[in-house]
């Protein structure tokens, strides 16, 4: 038990502080193997985390390094440096603390190597790589804490699984390690618990302030049948954003941020000052939205999950949250990013888009009431990331198989790693672990009197300059022409779809496309009204398995006084002409319109599944002859269309088809490719930055796709296809879901042939995003496009 | 003079056929280049033995089987067509110690395509080296009008080269490609592990003059004008 030192109670005082009940149960619980503090955001937490460590090293005793502070974000890390320097000067402590981040300069990260700070803030990554060096157990000599920031959201992705070996490592070389992590409120702290330390660790809540005020916002105009832009709501969301402080706008996507900032300005007759923030936009147009909002100068941005995190605005009063949340608990983060004057309760609005997201908004918000958070079991520890980590090891010399697989096994997410899979990973990673045993002589590893290292000791170099689990998607950066900074990002395939005059949305701005020049996107100020082109990519969230169990139990009440009329109506009329989806039965509804013939599969998997689900239907119906033509899927459904009506559904329908009709369609599909190259990267198959990449030009470049069919087709069964199927299962695939799909309904299908177009497939039709079914027209396609340029050349 | 393409007309076939400085050429789907009356076969940029290079420089342990996938499309190109003459248009190898190491079993497999035949191995700046294999090794080489190298030269006339791995994309994914004007062509890499650099831009579009032809490869060859 750690008691608070006088000098540290008279600078609270001095501050006119009190010091929060969770701060002082930190302390008095200081000497804990491990501790999970669960916090709303703005709860003091971070310093709830160090006031031990600053307590300890006080007196100024301690040598060497004391704390380690991990942070997700570089930004967060170099701001919680800021902020914890203002106690140490104001109480002249004898501590010296320093980031360490890929942007620390080469000289200082030297010098950290051979004299550490007592408190050191960095990132999982510039972690795994201190943990690399030979030295290594020198530098971490005398290190008493690690904390862990965000790790709610570190837990969700594999820098979650990185950081926990790497803290494995920290643990072998200092068994005295105390381990405190520190999070926002999540559906399952004792998973949360289990992860930082298998063996044991106590969870403090702090108090979680009064219950949220969350409503939905009601608006004269009802919400549209289809559509994610929410711009009938525009006038409703001023008068609140004038009737507030500071409001958060959140939006799921990038998109519909930019082309709801784009229609509240057209609106915003009052000049309020308002802002945009997402991921896409530069970190020079970021930073200052940011000290903008610090400033106090914004009464309201718009942004996506790239506010979720960091640093922490004082005066927000309301959030609202535009399109259905998708998933509760994000929700509840997002809400508490209102929530920092003390004792009042934080203020949010959720904000449907169309008339279905009605039904989820209300959904969301008694599972909000419930406290019935939602988020998906964690999998088991990715063998990517574990092959990575082998690489790492061996980095930092020789190694004993058996005592680095024990030490995996006490992370959390491996504890269930068998050690035929760890060989697996270890084999591929010194040899490749091909059939072939072709590199015999240049393994990657060798063994040598029982311990492994690394065959040739310069190829340390290259594996320090690759690790890390992010991927970069390829984007290309945005210019004005003449100009020089950049005004943001846009994926790679979004550029490639802009020919030279299209408009398109970013900043806020509306832009012209006039090319590509050397990897950067030229644009040219627009004085168009409507972008023609006004989507790029982003993440598109699926609905979470519980909002979607909770829709559908919605859907078996008798009325719903909870739902505005207009939806309620919509309802009432689909269980008149039709049914209503239920969760043990799959409705499939068949109906002819405009000439085509539609087939609507309620499947509630949300949309990547909904997704995965079209790709395979159109795939077994082309076998078939059902001449399918286009799908559409949104989160509860996927509408397919075709030339002749499908008369028996079942047997498109049966587990054993879908399964087999997976297996053969993923094969060559662009997704399992995508992600075999983020697999193999992590895994160090393919070398992204290597010393020589320089020199060498783009021809000497493998790309992953030949990589992956070259193993598809001499080596089917090697560890990297089958990390590649378990990862597409999960992700963009998402096939888990429709496993879960057909074990709820278990084969029970209602196939509704009907006459006309039924209420709730109505707004489907409406849906963007359809997905032509190409099949074999492929190759015509190309080759009528070669022709038509030849022609236009004159010469066809 | 050069003809151009009536062969445009042949977008829907298999193979482009079309005439550089008088000489008959057809560009085949599969990257390879066939001139009947020569009875000569062209492929260049092999880069046999590539994954075994990247192992033993510590750069990837790659799938080892980009020299048994090449010589199996190489199988099958021969086999169809039987040229007199084969000329492997330089880097065929990856480094001339990835010969050295090359498993018996392959060693042999070249050696069953070289019989009865003349194989001719052109030098390239990844092979720059006497092959200890079956065959002739030399710098250059011509058939009908033209001189088949391995880097194209700025001022060359009649000339086919390799070396740049050409690629081009229409509304898919980028592909393999050849690229042509009324003076040179360029061949796609017919290796397994080959990247590429768009035909579009410098250097391969400043070799060529403003009207100028790219061949896709893939399924079916399409030729279309080089932007």
């Amino acid at each position: 038990m750690t008691a608070l030192p006088q000098i540290f109670d008279d600078w609270f005082a001095s501050r006119g502080w009190q010091i929060h009940p969770h701060q002082r149960d930190m302390l008095e619980r200081a000497s804990e193997k491990a501790l999970l503090l669960i916090a709303p955001t703005g709860g003091g937490k971070t310093l709830a985390g160090f006031l031990p460590s600053l307590v300890e090293l006080a007196d100024g005793t301690h040598e060497g390094l004391h704390t380690l502070y991990i942070s997700p974000l570089k930004a967060l890390a170099a701001d919680i440096g800021r902020n914890l320097r203002r106690p140490v000067v104001d109480m002249a402590l004898p501590i010296r603390i320093e980031d360490r981040t890929g942007d620390t300069s080469a000289t200082l990260k030297k010098r950290q190597r051979v004299d550490p700070p007592h408190i050191l803030l960095t990132t999982p990554e510039s972690l795994a790589l201190l943990t690399s060096y030979e030295d290594a157990p020198r530098m971490f000599r005398g290190l008493k804490r690690v904390i862990v920031d965000e790790i709610h959201a570190l837990s969700e992705s594999k820098r979650g699984d990185q950081l926990m070996l790497a803290l494995s490592r920290l643990e072998a070389m200092c068994p005295d390690l105390r381990r405190v992590g520190l999070s926002a409120t999540v559906e399952d702290p004792q998973a949360l618990a289990r992860e930082l330390s298998p063996t044991g660790c106590a969870i403090l809540n702090a108090d979680p302030g009064p219950a949220p005020d969350i409503a939905m916002l009601v608006t004269d105009t009802p919400p549209p049948w289809a559509g994610g832009g929410a711009s009938y709501a525009i006038p409703a969301v001023l008068e609140e954003v004038k009737r507030h402080k500071t409001t958060l706008i959140f939006h799921n996507t990038r998109a519909q941020a930019e082309i709801f900032f784009h229609n509240l300005w057209l609106a915003n007759t009052d000049d309020l000052p308002i802002g945009i923030h997402h991921g896409s936009l530069s970190r020079d147009q970021r930073d200052a939205v940011e000290a903008a909002m610090v400033r106090g100068d914004l009464r309201a941005v718009v942004c996506t999950g790239s506010l979720d995190l960091g640093i922490d605005w004082g005066n927000v009063d309301l959030v609202i949250q535009v399109g259905a949340p998708k998933n509760v608990k994000r929700l509840i983060q997002r809400i508490g990013r209102a929530n920092h004057r003390y004792n009042a309760p934080s203020k949010a609005l959720l904000v449907p888009a169309n008339r279905f997201e009605v039904i989820e908004c209300v959904a969301a918000l008694a599972a909000a009431r419930d406290h019935d958070l939602d988020g998906d079991p964690k999998g088991e520890g990715p063998r990517d990331v574990l092959c990575q980590h082998i690489l790492i090891r061996a980095c930092a010399g020789p190694f004993d198989a058996t005592e680095l697989y024990h030490e995996v096994k006490s992370v959390g997410a491996y504890a269930g790693l068998s050690r035929a899979a760890f060989d697996d990973c270890l084999e591929f990673v010194a040899t490749g672990g091909y059939a072939l045993r072709a590199y015999d002589r240049w393994q990657r590893l060798m063994e040598r009197n029982g311990l492994w290292q690394l065959r040739d000791p310069r190829a340390a170099q290259s594996i320090r300059m690759n690790i890390g689990t992010i991927q970069d998607t390829e984007t290309l950066k945005v210019r004005m022409r003449g100009a020089g900074k950049p005004l943001g990002e846009v994926e790679e395939s979004f550029a490639a779809t802009l020919t030279a005059g299209d408009t398109f949305l970013i900043g806020g701005q509306i832009v012209r496309y006039q090319g590509i020049k050397e990897m950067v996107v030229e644009v040219t100020r627009s004085a168009a009204q409507n972008p023609r082109v006004a989507v790029f990519n982003g993440t598109k969230f699926a609905t979470s398995t519980q909002l979607s169990a909770r829709v559908l139990a919605m859907f078996q009440h008798s009325d719903w006084p909870e739902l505005p009329r207009h939806t309620a109506e919509w309802l009432n009329l689909q269980r008149e002409v039709s049914h209503l989806p239920r969760a043990d039965r799959l409705l499939v509804e068949t109906f002819p319109h405009d000439g085509r013939q539609f087939m609507c599969v309620y499947g509630f998997a949300g949309r990547n599944a909904q997704q995965t689900l079209g790709l395979i239907l159109t795939q077994r119906m082309e076998e078939a002859g059902l001449a399918p033509l286009g799908f559409v899927a949104t989160d509860y459904a996927t509408l397919v269309w075709g030339l002749d009506p499908v008369e028996d559904v079942a047997p498109l329908l049966t587990a054993d088809g879908l399964r087999e009709g997976r297996d053969r369609w993923l094969q060559s599909n662009m997704v399992m490719k995508r992600t075999f190259r983020t697999a193999a990267t992590i895994a160090m198959l393919m070398m992204r930055n290597t010393p020589q990449s320089k020199k060498t030009g783009r021809q000497a470049t493998v790309s992953s796709d030949i990589l992956y069919d070259t193993l598809v087709k001499y080596d089917p069964d090697h560890l990297m296809l089958r990390i590649t199927r378990e990862e597409a299962m999960r992700g963009l695939v998402d096939f888990g879901r429709i496993e879960e799909m057909l074990t709820r309904t278990s084969g029970r299908i209602d196939h509704l042939a009907l006459d006309r177009l039924p209420p709730l497939a109505a707004p489907l039709l409406l849906e963007v995003g359809k997905i032509p079914v190409q099949g074999v027209a492929r190759e015509r396609l190309e080759a009528e496009r070669a022709e038509a340029l030849m022609k236009e050349a004159g010469l066809g | 003079m050069t003809h151009f393409p009536a062969a445009a007309k042949d977008a829907g076939m298999t193979h482009h056929d079309f005439s550089l400085c008088n000489t008959q050429l057809t560009a085949r789907a599969d990257g390879a280049l066939w001139l009947a009356d020569h009875d000569t076969l062209v492929v260049s940029d092999l880069h046999l033995c590539k994954s075994e290079r990247f192992a033993r420089k510590g750069r990837a342990l790659l799938p080892p089987f980009d020299t048994r996938d090449t010589l199996t499309r190489l199988d099958a190109v021969l086999d169809e067509v039987s040229p007199a003459r084969v000329i492997c248009l330089g880097d065929s190898f990856d480094d001339v110690e990835a010969i050295e190491h090359m498993p018996d079993a392959e060693k042999l497999w070249l050696a069953r395509m070289q019989a009865g035949r003349e194989w001719v191995w052109i030098a390239g700046n990844h092979d720059a080296g006497p092959v200890e294999l079956g065959g002739e090794y030399v710098d250059e080489v011509t058939a009908g009008s033209l001189t088949f190298r391995h880097i194209a030269e700025r001022d060359a006339q009649a000339e086919v080269s390799g070396h740049y791995h050409p690629k081009h994309s229409l509304s898919g994914p980028a592909r393999a490609c050849f690229v042509y004007d009324e003076n040179r062509l360029i061949m796609p890499a017919f290796g397994t592990y080959t990247g590429g650099i768009p035909a579009v831009k410098s250097p391969i579009r400043d070799l060529f003059a403003a009207r100028a032809f790219a061949v896709l490869t893939g399924p079916r060859a399409l030729v279309v004008p080089l932007p």
